[in-house]
């Protein structure tokens, strides 16, 4: 549905976006991730026809954006990081105007503007001004906006920014129930939000690609290596938490120890291990050798946040890009 | 046409939904009202003055009232153009709703025409604020209609021009104060060189004198109708409007 070939976006002396390739298929939901500044935006830009590619192509349904901007246009829907509102316009009359703008014929557009707005219940603020909403609604009617028209893509930036967690759910609820008929890609720098909305992750950072894969996938294939919790009784001030961690580190194929609390009598460390080790046991086994009293010991999966984290840190040191770029599916 | 129309509608409810349309109209028709207000009066006193005294020529009211009080207003309107051009693309850019319009299916050119037939028209409710004073004098003397039209028409061509250039100002910037200053500098200048060089007879002040919009309207007011005038103002519109779009295709290569 989206294929973007080698797509390039320089401005005057920064390169926006690198070199960037991935495909969409249909009715795919797509999560857009990468730390402020990354390049999600100028990307979806470039798909909703609304910037140049500087190099490299990008086509929607088959339509290149250069090409064939207007074709391009009238199966996308599009949501800016800012909703792109009139204040000065009742919600009704802004919808009004959308779906004309969008090319809807005129005896179908009161229908689709009441459609959309049950759907993206706004239908209790249709006759007030736009500029009196608050974020949330300003928002929803956003979002409303974009697929007013019935489009086959939908490109969300950054939907659930600056709402509060009750229309956060919501949100994502609205764009879950909007996948199937809709291939949809949404940016953010929130990784939950990709776990809950999202089939696929795309992970961009600096302009670069640096990962492409499905959430469940991306997960696995980072938790080749293990991370433990592991909590410890200690009353008086023994054991002695630097000595702890020396004493973990010991054991083979642990990559890292990490003091995590010391309170209450309790030591809580988290291990890492190396790609592909098993450590649980051996750990537990030095730890009752050492004559200390165990109280938990529970592997933890690495989250999408650590995964990032890695993943970027990566990029950015120029180590282990190749490897994940490989991956690209 | 129907997306030209469809941002025209959208342009003039943004314009009559704050108050900036009534502003500018309740402006304009308070100086109008002034000025042939003080035009009339004069226009009588100095007829009562010849019919005691006898002497003079004869009066007219469309040489003496309506040539120079219209000639004033397309003065006038070269204050009004900034302020009802500077929001047309400036206020889209920062608020971020020219994303909506490039995103949608329609082209630059659309939104460009839709927006400039906006202006004109709100520009055309200015100018029939004007109507009513005229009308009056229609009721109580015989002044000739075609003139009358005719500068009406100039007043509108020349409009149409300011607020094509005004429209090209506006794209260039995300701040409308810095879009209605140029516009008004520009406009100031225009109205400046027709002074400066109508006098002078070398190519380059006949050249210049030729480009400033203002001196154009000179025969209009005058009620005559010549059609490379009308030519001139017509072909400025298209290239100003041309430039805009090219203007907003940079833009987007640039951004």
């Amino acid at each position: 549905m989206i294929k973007v070939e080698g797509l390039t976006k320089r401005y005057a002396r920064t390169v926006a976006v690198d070199n960037i390739s991935f495909e969409v298929e249909k009715g795919q939901i797509v999560g857009f991730l990468g730390p402020n500044g990354a390049g999600k935006t100028t990307t979806m830009r470039v798909l909703t026809c609304f910037l140049p590619p500087s190099a490299g192509s990008a086509s929607v349904a088959g339509f290149d954006v250069l090409e064939h901007p207007m074709e391009v246009k009238k199966r996308i829907g599009y949501l800016p990081e800012t909703p792109p509102v009139y204040p000065e316009m009742e919600v009704v009359e802004y919808l009004k105007f959308v779906a004309r703008l969008k090319g809807i014929a005129s005896q179908a557009v009161n229908g689709r503007v009441d459609e959309v707005m049950n759907r993206c219940a706004i239908a209790d603020v249709r006759s007030k001004l736009i500029g009196k909403l608050s974020k949330g609604y300003r928002q929803r009617v956003g979002l409303a906006q974009a697929i007013i028209h019935n489009p086959d893509v939908l490109i969300l930036d950054e939907p659930t920014s600056g709402l509060d967690p009750k229309q956060i759910i919501e949100t994502r609820e609205l764009i879950r129930s909007l996948a199937g008929d809709h291939t949809i890609i949404l940016s953010t720098h929130i990784l939950s939000e990709v776990e809950h909305s999202c089939e696929r992750v795309i992970i961009i950072s600096q302009g670069k690609l640096v990962a492409i894969d499905s959430v469940a996938n991306l997960t696995n294939r980072l938790r080749g290596s293990e991370a433990v919790a592991l909590e410890l009784e200690a009353s008086g001030g023994r054991p002695n938490p630097t000595e702890v961690q020396q004493r973990l580190e010991t054991v083979s194929g642990v990559s890292r120890v990490m003091m995590k609390d010391s309170r209450d009598g309790k030591l809580l460390f988290e291990v890492e291990s190396l790609q592909g080790r098993q450590i649980r046991a051996d750990l537990a086994r030095t730890v009752v050798n050492s004559g200390w009293n165990l109280n938990e010991l529970k592997s933890i999966g690495l989250s999408l946040e650590d995964i990032f984290l890695q993943l970027t840190a990566a990029e950015q040191k120029d180590a282990g890009l190749k490897e994940t770029q490989g991956v690209t599916a | 046409m129907r997306a030209v129309l469809l941002i025209c509608r959208k342009e003039l409810n943004a314009y009559f939904a704050s108050p900036i349309a009534y502003l500018l109209m309740a402006f304009f028709a308070l100086i109008f009202g002034f000025v042939i207000f003080n035009a009339t009066t004069d226009f009588l006193r100095f007829s009562f003055q010849m019919q005691f005294q006898g002497g003079g020529g004869p009066m007219s009211i469309n040489d003496q009232i309506i040539t120079p009080l219209l000639g004033f207003s397309s003065t006038i309107t070269l204050f009004l153009i900034p302020m009802i051009t500077m929001r047309l693309f400036a206020e889209e850019k920062r608020s971020g709703t020219i994303e909506l319009l490039l995103t949608s299916p329609i082209t630059d050119l659309q939104i460009i025409l839709g927006k400039w037939l906006g202006a004109m028209l709100l520009f055309a409710c200015i100018l029939v604020m004007s109507m009513i004073n005229v009308a009056l004098l229609f009721a109580w003397g015989k002044p000739d209609i075609k003139p009358v039209l005719v500068a009406y028409l100039g007043l509108l061509l020349q409009g149409g021009c300011l607020l094509a250039i005004g429209a090209l100002i506006s794209t260039m910037t995300k701040n409308q104060i810095i879009a209605g200053g140029v516009t008004f500098f520009v406009c100031l200048l225009l109205w400046l060189l027709s002074w400066s060089t109508a006098n002078d007879v070398g190519v380059l002040p006949q050249v210049i004198n030729y480009l400033s919009i203002v001196t154009h309207f000179d025969n209009f007011s005058k009620g005559v109708l010549e059609s490379k005038d009308v030519i001139f103002y017509l072909s400025m519109i298209f290239f100003a409007l041309f430039v805009t779009s090219r203007a907003m295709e940079s833009l987007r290569w640039r951004a």
